[in-house]
């Protein structure tokens, strides 16, 4: 009879969800969550005790190192390679704009503008992460050869005159500039701009557009007052899923650089992995780690949006 | 000033258009210097039409070997993350328990970190254990990472799902077990699907976190990274351009065989 009961009663009331069978039960979350978290604890918490605990250290690699709370170690990085630091700063947030610009209308387009074609163009926005991201960066020294048709429109326009004067480029080439790097920054990044960017725009009531029209607002009125304002979540996850993996590459940096764009992640790969400098390679990745964190931190606080996590 | 008119009313169109073209341009340069026949050791020169490299994709030393690495190491890395990530996902969203705030922010860390500080301690970690480093670390490293999208992924998922769908199965005399396969389960499939997807993508293509935890075991990502210094076969763009292929082809029939089944439910 129980059921019939449960039939009669208004169906529609949202319900929370049953409640777990006791004793037995309570154990259920903790069992679901144990090995996942035990994986986090071990291979990503953990780990970053061990690097905390080796940036203090002094010693050798024929010695071993020792624990001596040497914080000069962190001094001493941050007073050598700040200008990598402000590189990585200033590159991750030039890319992350221009992503922002040019995925901005992208999503939109893919939201309302696209129709019949939305899944075909949400698949050629998906596909690229499929073919190494390496072999596509690589095409980039192609595509910006020095004596490719890009250079040399850019050339003919004038253009890599400005970027030259203002230090973006160098000797009428791109490869090997900051430009570069910052073009390929852009480029692998952009479909993580673009892919929360869709997703808070497509939640977005269509009728809102007409209801301002209706109100006569102009297009643009329409899209600052409205539509950019309620895709402010995206604009903001958007941001940080650019910003976070940038400010850390050492890829980009390394294929289509030089010397002279070195960012900070090739200094942590380099000490780390060629010249063997534990607490250097250490203390410069906690400070990475802290500088972003405390970006984060201010951005999403700033921005309003603290419902993120 | 029709023309005027016409530019302002599809400029959002235009400019889209452009950045997706912004987007291709490489897997376009990557598809057609896969028929290239460079002269030196490096192919970003268009020398001379040729199919040599496709007949023969697997003729450089050690690259397909790389390559079934990769494979291998993403299909363990998926199943081991999409199972560990769902089981997460289902107690944070189906039950209340202390330290939930820790949890979540120890999910969402991960994402948050850049790739080279997470690559940077764990190798730390595995000097100080002396572990030797390999398949195993790298297995290890790529679950590590994985894991969080694919609980973001799923969560999200079950979080939309109706929770009287359950309840109407136990009132069908359903066991939890039975509940759980034939209810549950094949509603938050679709959320599964995209974890293990993104998760399978990720540690494929992986290359700064391997990098680090790797020793001298060879990844694909790792082996284009070294041809960048050694000289470039143009083998991989064949392999770039066949995965790009597969990758548009299995998204595709996917869709396809999704709206069938909607058409035929409707």
């Amino acid at each position: 009879m129980a059921t019939v009961t449960e039939a009669e009663a208004p169906p529609l009331a949202p319900r929370p969800a049953p409640k777990p069978p006791k004793k037995r039960g309570r154990l259920v979350p903790y069992w679901l969550l144990l090995p996942g978290l035990l994986w986090l604890v071990v291979f990503f918490a953990l780990p970053m005790i061990y690097q905390a605990s080796t940036s203090v250290q002094t010693g050798s690699l024929e010695e071993g190192y020792k624990v001596t709370w040497h914080f000069a170690t962190y001094w001493d990085s941050l007073a050598e390679y700040w200008p990598q630091f402000l590189r990585s700063v200033s590159y991750a947030a030039a890319a992350t704009v221009l992503c922002l610009l040019l995925g901005y209308p992208l999503a939109y387009l893919i939201a309302f503008r696209a129709g019949r074609w939305r899944n075909l163009i949400m698949i050629l926005v998906i596909a690229p992460f499929f073919t190494s991201f390496l072999i596509r960066t690589l095409a980039w020294k192609t595509i910006l050869a020095d004596s490719g048709p890009v250079v040399h429109t850019l050339n003919t326009l004038g253009v890599l005159d400005v970027t030259d004067w203002l230090g973006w480029t160098a000797g009428d080439r791109v490869l090997a500039t900051p430009l570069a790097v910052v073009c390929g920054l852009t480029y692998n990044f952009l479909p993580f701009m673009i892919l929360p960017l869709y997703t808070s725009l497509e939640r977005i009531d269509g009728r809102l557009h007409e209801a301002a029209g209706d109100l006569y607002a102009r297009p643009w009125t329409t899209f600052r007052k409205v539509t950019f304002p309620l895709s402010m979540p995206g604009v903001v996850s958007g941001t940080l899923l650019t910003f976070i993996p940038a400010a850390g590459d050492y890829v980009n940096a390394e294929l289509l650089g030089s010397t002279d764009t070195r960012m900070i992640g090739n200094v942590i790969q380099t000490q780390f992995l060629r010249i063997l400098d534990y607490p250097t390679a250490a203390a410069l990745s906690f400070i990475l780690m802290a500088a972003i964190l405390l970006m984060v931190t201010v951005y999403i606080r700033r921005s309003g949006t603290e419902d993120l996590v | 000033m029709p023309f005027v008119n016409w530019l302002k009313r599809h400029l959002v169109v235009i400019a889209g258009l452009l950045t997706l073209g912004y987007l291709l341009l490489p897997n376009v340069v990557v598809t057609v210097f896969s028929f290239n026949k460079p002269k030196g050791r490096f192919n970003y020169e268009w020398q001379q039409f040729s199919t040599d490299a496709w007949k023969d994709p697997c003729g450089v030393a050690d690259m397909c070997g790389s390559l079934g690495l990769s494979l291998q190491i993403a299909v363990w890395a998926t199943i081991g993350a999409t199972v560990l990530g769902t089981m997460i996902a289902f107690a944070l969203v189906r039950y209340r328990f202390r330290a939930r705030g820790a949890v979540n922010s120890l999910i969402f860390l991960p994402m948050a970190m850049p790739e080279v500080v997470m690559a940077a301690s764990l190798l730390t970690l595995f000097l100080n254990m002396g572990a030797q480093l390999g398949f195993w670390t790298i297995l290890i490293a790529h679950i590590m990472f994985c894991l969080s999208f694919v609980v973001t992924a799923v969560k999200a998922r079950v979080m939309s799902m109706d929770p009287r769908l359950e309840q109407a199965a136990q009132d069908l005399y359903a066991g939890p077990a039975q509940t759980f396969l034939r209810v549950t389960l094949p509603i938050a499939a679709p959320g599964i699907a995209a974890g293990a997807l993104l998760a399978f993508a990720l540690s494929f293509d992986d290359f700064i976190i391997t990098n680090f935890n790797a020793g001298s075991t060879v990844t694909f990502p790792m082996f284009v990274w070294g041809s960048a210094q050694r000289g470039t076969p143009v083998q991989i763009n064949v392999i770039g351009t066949a995965m790009f292929l597969v990758a548009v082809l299995f998204v595709l029939s996917g869709m396809i065989i999704g709206n069938r089944r909607n058409r035929q439910k409707a």
